[in-house]
Protein backbone atom coordinates (compact mmCIF):
# COMPACT_ATOMS: atom_id res chain seq x y z
CA UNK A 1 0.00 0.00 0.00
CA UNK A 2 1.26 3.27 -1.20
CA UNK A 3 1.12 6.31 1.35
CA UNK A 4 -2.10 8.19 1.00
CA UNK A 5 -1.30 11.67 -1.14
CA UNK A 6 -2.47 14.78 0.30
CA UNK A 7 -6.48 15.20 0.61
CA UNK A 8 -5.73 18.59 -1.49
CA UNK A 9 -4.73 16.37 -4.44
CA UNK A 10 -8.35 14.87 -4.27
CA UNK A 11 -9.82 18.87 -4.64
CA UNK A 12 -7.55 19.40 -7.19
CA UNK A 13 -7.72 16.70 -9.26
CA UNK A 14 -12.02 15.54 -9.27
CA UNK A 15 -13.65 18.50 -7.57
CA UNK A 16 -14.95 19.63 -10.86
CA UNK A 17 -16.01 16.27 -11.21
CA UNK A 18 -17.60 15.18 -8.14
CA UNK A 19 -19.69 18.97 -8.55
CA UNK A 20 -20.83 17.88 -11.89
CA UNK A 21 -22.37 14.44 -10.77
CA UNK A 22 -24.04 15.88 -8.11
CA UNK A 23 -25.56 18.41 -10.57
CA UNK A 24 -26.69 15.41 -12.62
CA UNK A 25 -27.64 13.62 -9.77
CA UNK A 26 -29.92 16.59 -7.79
CA UNK A 27 -29.49 19.49 -9.96
CA UNK A 28 -28.02 22.60 -10.09
CA UNK A 29 -29.71 24.49 -6.77
CA UNK A 30 -28.87 21.38 -4.15
CA UNK A 31 -25.45 20.05 -5.82
CA UNK A 32 -23.15 22.88 -3.75
CA UNK A 33 -25.18 21.53 -0.56
CA UNK A 34 -24.15 17.89 -1.35
CA UNK A 35 -20.41 19.09 -2.37
CA UNK A 36 -19.77 20.22 0.72
CA UNK A 37 -21.46 17.13 2.62
CA UNK A 38 -19.65 14.95 0.27
CA UNK A 39 -16.26 15.96 0.99
CA UNK A 40 -16.64 16.32 4.27
CA UNK A 41 -17.37 13.03 4.71
CA UNK A 42 -14.57 12.19 2.79
CA UNK A 43 -12.35 14.57 5.15
CA UNK A 44 -13.70 12.72 7.94
CA UNK A 45 -12.80 9.44 6.62
CA UNK A 46 -9.63 9.78 4.72
CA UNK A 47 -6.81 8.70 7.40
CA UNK A 48 -8.49 5.57 8.17
CA UNK A 49 -8.99 4.71 4.35
CA UNK A 50 -6.81 1.67 3.61
CA UNK A 51 -6.89 1.10 0.06
CA UNK A 52 -5.84 3.86 -2.30
CA UNK A 53 -6.09 2.39 -5.21
CA UNK A 54 -9.44 4.32 -6.38
CA UNK A 55 -9.82 7.41 -5.00
CA UNK A 56 -11.67 9.37 -7.34
CA UNK A 57 -14.32 5.57 -7.51
CA UNK A 58 -14.52 6.33 -3.96
CA UNK A 59 -15.32 9.86 -4.16
CA UNK A 60 -17.97 9.41 -6.33
CA UNK A 61 -19.66 6.41 -4.20
CA UNK A 62 -19.77 8.98 -1.53
CA UNK A 63 -20.93 11.92 -4.04
CA UNK A 64 -23.55 9.37 -5.19
CA UNK A 65 -24.02 8.28 -1.52
CA UNK A 66 -25.16 11.80 -0.53
CA UNK A 67 -27.29 12.75 -3.49
CA UNK A 68 -29.47 9.16 -2.41
CA UNK A 69 -29.47 11.29 0.63
CA UNK A 70 -30.64 14.20 -0.25
CA UNK A 71 -33.55 12.67 -2.15
CA UNK A 72 -34.56 10.26 0.44
CA UNK A 73 -34.67 13.45 2.64
CA UNK A 74 -36.40 15.65 0.55
CA UNK A 75 -39.29 13.12 0.10
CA UNK A 76 -39.06 11.56 -3.35
CA UNK A 77 -40.02 15.52 -4.49
CA UNK A 78 -40.43 16.06 -8.32
CA UNK A 79 -36.61 16.34 -9.23
CA UNK A 80 -35.65 20.38 -10.41
CA UNK A 81 -36.60 19.60 -14.22
CA UNK A 82 -34.93 21.89 -16.93
CA UNK A 83 -33.38 24.67 -14.51
CA UNK A 84 -33.12 27.84 -16.49
CA UNK A 85 -30.25 28.57 -18.67
CA UNK A 86 -27.42 30.65 -17.96
CA UNK A 87 -26.78 32.33 -20.66
CA UNK A 88 -22.90 33.39 -21.21
CA UNK A 89 -21.91 30.18 -18.56
CA UNK A 90 -20.73 27.81 -21.53
CA UNK A 91 -16.98 27.87 -20.42
CA UNK A 92 -18.42 26.68 -16.91
CA UNK A 93 -20.57 24.02 -17.70
CA UNK A 94 -20.29 20.85 -16.21
CA UNK A 95 -17.14 18.74 -17.58
CA UNK A 96 -16.24 20.83 -20.68
CA UNK A 97 -12.62 20.48 -19.81
CA UNK A 98 -13.20 16.78 -19.76
CA UNK A 99 -14.63 16.22 -22.81
CA UNK A 100 -12.78 14.02 -24.94
CA UNK A 101 -12.59 14.82 -28.34
CA UNK A 102 -15.71 12.94 -30.30
CA UNK A 103 -17.80 12.10 -27.11
CA UNK A 104 -20.77 14.26 -27.40
CA UNK A 105 -20.66 17.50 -26.08
CA UNK A 106 -22.89 18.55 -23.19
CA UNK A 107 -24.12 21.77 -23.12
CA UNK A 108 -26.57 23.86 -20.58
CA UNK A 109 -29.59 23.20 -22.75
CA UNK A 110 -28.69 19.64 -22.56
CA UNK A 111 -28.23 19.66 -18.70
CA UNK A 112 -31.75 20.91 -18.30
CA UNK A 113 -32.79 17.67 -20.13
CA UNK A 114 -30.51 15.66 -18.12
CA UNK A 115 -31.62 17.25 -14.78
CA UNK A 116 -34.97 15.92 -15.88
CA UNK A 117 -34.29 11.91 -16.06
CA UNK A 118 -35.12 9.77 -13.45
CA UNK A 119 -32.20 9.34 -10.87
CA UNK A 120 -29.97 6.41 -11.94
CA UNK A 121 -30.09 7.52 -16.10
CA UNK A 122 -29.27 10.70 -14.81
CA UNK A 123 -26.32 9.63 -13.02
CA UNK A 124 -25.23 7.00 -15.40
CA UNK A 125 -25.32 10.10 -17.88
CA UNK A 126 -23.48 12.50 -15.65
CA UNK A 127 -20.72 10.10 -14.76
CA UNK A 128 -20.72 8.88 -18.13
CA UNK A 129 -20.29 12.57 -20.12
CA UNK A 130 -19.25 15.33 -17.48
CA UNK A 131 -16.89 12.44 -15.40
CA UNK A 132 -15.73 10.43 -18.49
CA UNK A 133 -15.88 7.15 -16.48
CA UNK A 134 -15.95 3.94 -17.59
CA UNK A 135 -18.31 1.69 -17.04
CA UNK A 136 -16.95 -0.13 -13.98
CA UNK A 137 -16.54 2.88 -12.65
CA UNK A 138 -19.95 4.18 -13.08
CA UNK A 139 -21.27 0.78 -11.91
CA UNK A 140 -18.97 1.45 -8.45
CA UNK A 141 -20.30 5.10 -7.95
CA UNK A 142 -24.07 4.03 -8.47
CA UNK A 143 -23.66 0.43 -6.45
CA UNK A 144 -24.91 -1.89 -8.89
CA UNK A 145 -23.78 -3.89 -11.50
CA UNK A 146 -21.64 -2.94 -15.11
CA UNK A 147 -24.72 -4.10 -16.45
CA UNK A 148 -26.93 -2.34 -15.15
CA UNK A 149 -24.93 0.64 -15.06
CA UNK A 150 -24.92 0.42 -19.13
CA UNK A 151 -28.59 -0.28 -19.20
CA UNK A 152 -29.16 3.06 -16.79
CA UNK A 153 -26.96 4.96 -19.40
CA UNK A 154 -28.26 3.72 -22.31
CA UNK A 155 -32.01 4.19 -21.52
CA UNK A 156 -30.95 7.97 -20.57
CA UNK A 157 -29.25 8.20 -24.00
CA UNK A 158 -32.75 7.07 -25.28
CA UNK A 159 -34.59 9.21 -23.96
CA UNK A 160 -32.66 12.63 -23.98
CA UNK A 161 -32.49 11.61 -28.31
CA UNK A 162 -36.12 11.33 -28.28
CA UNK A 163 -36.59 14.80 -26.46
CA UNK A 164 -33.90 16.24 -28.89
CA UNK A 165 -35.50 14.55 -31.91
CA UNK B 1 -16.17 26.26 -7.86
CA UNK B 2 -13.72 28.36 -6.11
CA UNK B 3 -16.30 29.85 -3.00
CA UNK B 4 -17.11 26.32 -3.12
CA UNK B 5 -13.72 25.31 -1.99
CA UNK B 6 -13.64 28.17 0.17
CA UNK B 7 -16.41 27.39 1.97
CA UNK B 8 -15.29 23.75 2.20
CA UNK B 9 -12.09 24.45 3.82
CA UNK B 10 -13.98 26.82 6.47
CA UNK B 11 -16.51 24.07 7.16
CA UNK B 12 -13.32 21.80 7.26
CA UNK B 13 -11.82 24.10 9.93
CA UNK B 14 -14.64 24.45 12.03
CA UNK B 15 -14.93 20.26 12.35
CA UNK B 16 -11.29 20.12 13.09
CA UNK B 17 -11.08 17.96 10.03
CA UNK B 18 -8.05 19.70 8.72
CA UNK B 19 -4.76 18.46 10.19
CA UNK B 20 -2.16 20.02 8.39
CA UNK B 21 -3.24 23.79 6.56
CA UNK B 22 -1.16 25.44 4.24
CA UNK B 23 -0.30 28.21 2.05
CA UNK B 24 1.64 29.34 -0.89
CA UNK B 25 3.02 32.46 -0.46
CA UNK B 26 5.45 34.95 -1.94
CA UNK B 27 9.01 36.11 -0.62
CA UNK B 28 11.73 38.41 -1.81
CA UNK B 29 13.70 34.83 -2.22
CA UNK B 30 10.46 33.43 -4.53
CA UNK B 31 7.35 31.19 -3.51
CA UNK B 32 7.18 30.16 0.17
CA UNK B 33 5.46 27.14 1.08
CA UNK B 34 3.88 27.26 5.00
CA UNK B 35 2.29 24.70 6.87
CA UNK B 36 0.53 24.59 10.31
CA UNK B 37 -0.77 22.05 12.53
CA UNK B 38 -3.32 23.09 15.35
CA UNK B 39 -0.23 23.37 17.83
CA UNK B 40 1.65 25.92 15.45
CA UNK B 41 4.19 26.63 12.54
CA UNK B 42 4.90 23.45 11.72
CA UNK B 43 6.80 23.43 8.33
CA UNK B 44 8.28 26.26 5.72
CA UNK B 45 9.90 25.36 2.60
CA UNK B 46 12.33 27.18 0.63
CA UNK B 47 11.98 28.52 -2.54
CA UNK B 48 14.39 25.48 -4.15
CA UNK B 49 12.48 22.79 -2.61
CA UNK B 50 9.64 21.09 -4.81
CA UNK B 51 6.02 21.92 -2.81
CA UNK B 52 4.39 18.95 -3.74
CA UNK B 53 7.31 16.63 -2.34
CA UNK B 54 6.71 18.80 0.72
CA UNK B 55 3.01 18.03 0.96
CA UNK B 56 3.63 14.41 0.23
CA UNK B 57 5.96 14.13 2.97
CA UNK B 58 3.71 16.21 5.32
CA UNK B 59 0.95 13.48 4.36
CA UNK B 60 3.13 10.21 5.07
CA UNK B 61 4.86 12.18 8.62
CA UNK B 62 2.02 13.74 10.01
CA UNK B 63 -1.64 13.07 8.16
CA UNK B 64 -2.86 12.70 5.15
CA UNK B 65 -5.32 15.66 6.33
CA UNK B 66 -3.32 18.27 4.45
CA UNK B 67 -5.89 21.23 3.01
CA UNK B 68 -4.88 24.46 1.07
CA UNK B 69 -6.47 26.71 3.98
CA UNK B 70 -4.29 30.52 3.40
CA UNK B 71 -6.53 32.34 6.12
CA UNK B 72 -5.25 29.84 8.77
CA UNK B 73 -1.30 31.02 7.60
CA UNK B 74 -2.64 34.65 8.07
CA UNK B 75 -0.82 35.39 10.96
CA UNK B 76 2.39 33.97 10.18
CA UNK B 77 2.70 35.35 6.19
CA UNK B 78 2.03 38.80 7.92
CA UNK B 79 4.80 38.86 10.30
CA UNK B 80 7.66 37.39 7.64
CA UNK B 81 6.29 40.40 5.29
CA UNK B 82 7.03 42.44 8.57
CA UNK B 83 10.60 40.70 8.44
CA UNK B 84 11.13 40.89 5.31
CA UNK B 85 10.82 44.24 5.21
CA UNK B 86 13.17 45.06 8.35
CA UNK B 87 10.03 45.76 10.00
CA UNK B 88 10.29 42.80 12.45
CA UNK B 89 13.46 41.52 14.92
CA UNK B 90 11.87 38.34 16.47
CA UNK B 91 8.94 36.06 15.57
CA UNK B 92 5.82 35.54 17.72
CA UNK B 93 4.26 32.17 16.70
CA UNK B 94 3.48 28.90 18.28
CA UNK B 95 5.86 26.60 16.67
CA UNK B 96 4.73 22.80 16.55
CA UNK B 97 8.27 20.97 16.70
CA UNK B 98 7.06 17.56 15.56
CA UNK B 99 9.12 16.81 12.70
CA UNK B 100 12.42 16.67 14.90
CA UNK B 101 13.10 14.52 17.49
CA UNK B 102 15.64 14.39 20.05
CA UNK B 103 19.15 15.68 19.57
CA UNK B 104 18.35 17.78 16.55
CA UNK B 105 15.32 19.02 18.25
CA UNK B 106 16.95 20.49 21.01
CA UNK B 107 19.50 21.91 18.69
CA UNK B 108 17.10 24.07 17.26
CA UNK B 109 15.84 24.94 19.75
CA UNK B 110 18.95 26.85 20.65
CA UNK B 111 19.17 28.06 17.40
CA UNK B 112 15.44 29.09 18.23
CA UNK B 113 17.40 31.36 20.84
CA UNK B 114 19.80 33.06 19.18
CA UNK B 115 18.51 36.98 18.81
CA UNK B 116 18.48 38.40 15.70
CA UNK B 117 21.91 40.10 14.63
CA UNK B 118 23.87 37.68 16.70
CA UNK B 119 25.12 34.48 15.31
CA UNK B 120 26.73 31.00 17.11
CA UNK B 121 29.05 28.63 16.19
CA UNK B 122 27.75 25.11 15.25
CA UNK B 123 30.10 24.31 18.29
CA UNK B 124 28.39 26.30 20.34
CA UNK B 125 25.05 24.61 19.00
CA UNK B 126 26.42 21.37 19.90
CA UNK B 127 26.82 22.52 23.51
CA UNK B 128 23.64 24.06 24.23
CA UNK B 129 22.11 20.76 22.46
CA UNK B 130 24.09 18.71 25.03
CA UNK B 131 27.12 17.59 23.40
CA UNK B 132 30.11 20.01 22.39
CA UNK B 133 31.35 16.79 20.37
CA UNK B 134 28.45 16.82 18.28
CA UNK B 135 29.46 19.60 15.97
CA UNK B 136 28.85 17.34 13.10
CA UNK B 137 25.34 16.26 14.37
CA UNK B 138 24.70 20.71 14.77
CA UNK B 139 25.39 20.87 11.06
CA UNK B 140 22.84 18.54 10.41
CA UNK B 141 20.50 19.44 12.45
CA UNK B 142 20.64 22.94 10.87
CA UNK B 143 20.42 21.33 7.48
CA UNK B 144 17.55 19.96 8.35
CA UNK B 145 15.35 22.39 9.99
CA UNK B 146 12.05 22.13 8.97
CA UNK B 147 11.07 25.71 9.84
CA UNK B 148 13.69 27.71 8.62
CA UNK B 149 13.89 31.70 8.72
CA UNK B 150 11.41 31.75 11.79
CA UNK B 151 14.14 29.00 13.81
CA UNK B 152 16.63 31.01 12.50
CA UNK B 153 20.03 28.88 11.26
CA UNK B 154 20.96 31.15 8.65
CA UNK B 155 22.58 32.77 12.40
CA UNK B 156 24.92 29.35 12.91
CA UNK B 157 28.01 29.79 11.32
CA UNK B 158 31.40 27.91 11.20
CA UNK B 159 33.71 28.55 14.27
CA UNK B 160 36.24 31.29 13.13
CA UNK B 161 32.94 32.97 11.27
CA UNK B 162 32.81 31.01 7.32
CA UNK B 163 29.10 31.08 6.55
CA UNK B 164 28.75 27.08 6.58
CA UNK B 165 25.91 25.61 4.39
CA UNK B 166 22.34 26.67 3.72
CA UNK B 167 19.12 24.96 2.92
CA UNK B 168 18.30 27.58 0.40
CA UNK B 169 21.27 28.19 -0.70
CA UNK B 170 24.45 30.67 0.44
CA UNK B 171 23.79 33.78 -1.43
CA UNK B 172 19.96 33.55 0.66
CA UNK B 173 21.67 33.28 3.80
CA UNK B 174 24.33 36.02 2.84
CA UNK B 175 21.16 38.34 2.44
CA UNK B 176 19.46 37.40 5.58
CA UNK B 177 22.94 38.00 7.29
CA UNK B 178 23.12 41.31 5.64
CA UNK B 179 20.13 42.00 6.02
CA UNK B 180 19.87 41.60 9.99
CA UNK B 181 23.49 44.02 9.99
CA UNK B 182 25.65 41.01 10.81
CA UNK B 183 27.43 41.00 7.46
CA UNK B 184 27.89 43.99 5.28
CA UNK B 185 26.49 44.72 2.19
CA UNK B 186 28.86 43.13 -0.44
CA UNK B 187 31.45 41.48 1.80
Amino acid sequence: MTALPPFQTLLDEHAADVMAVLRGAVGRGDAEDCFQETFLAALRGYPKLSDDGNLRGWLLTIAHRKAIDHHRVNGRRPLPAGEPVEVGDRGRRPGASETVDGEPELDDGLWGLVDALPPKQRAAVALRYACDLPHAEIAAALDCSPAAARRSLHEGIKRLRRELA
Amino acid sequence: MKASLERLADRAAAEGLIDVAYANVDSPFGPLLLASTPRGLVKLSLPNIDPGETLEDLAARISPRVLEAPGRLDDVRRQLDLYFAGRLREFDLPLDWQLSKGFRRRALRAIDRIPYGGTRSYTQIAASAGNERAVRAAGTACGSNPIPIVVPCHRVLRSGGALGGYGGGLPMKEALLEMEGVLDAGE
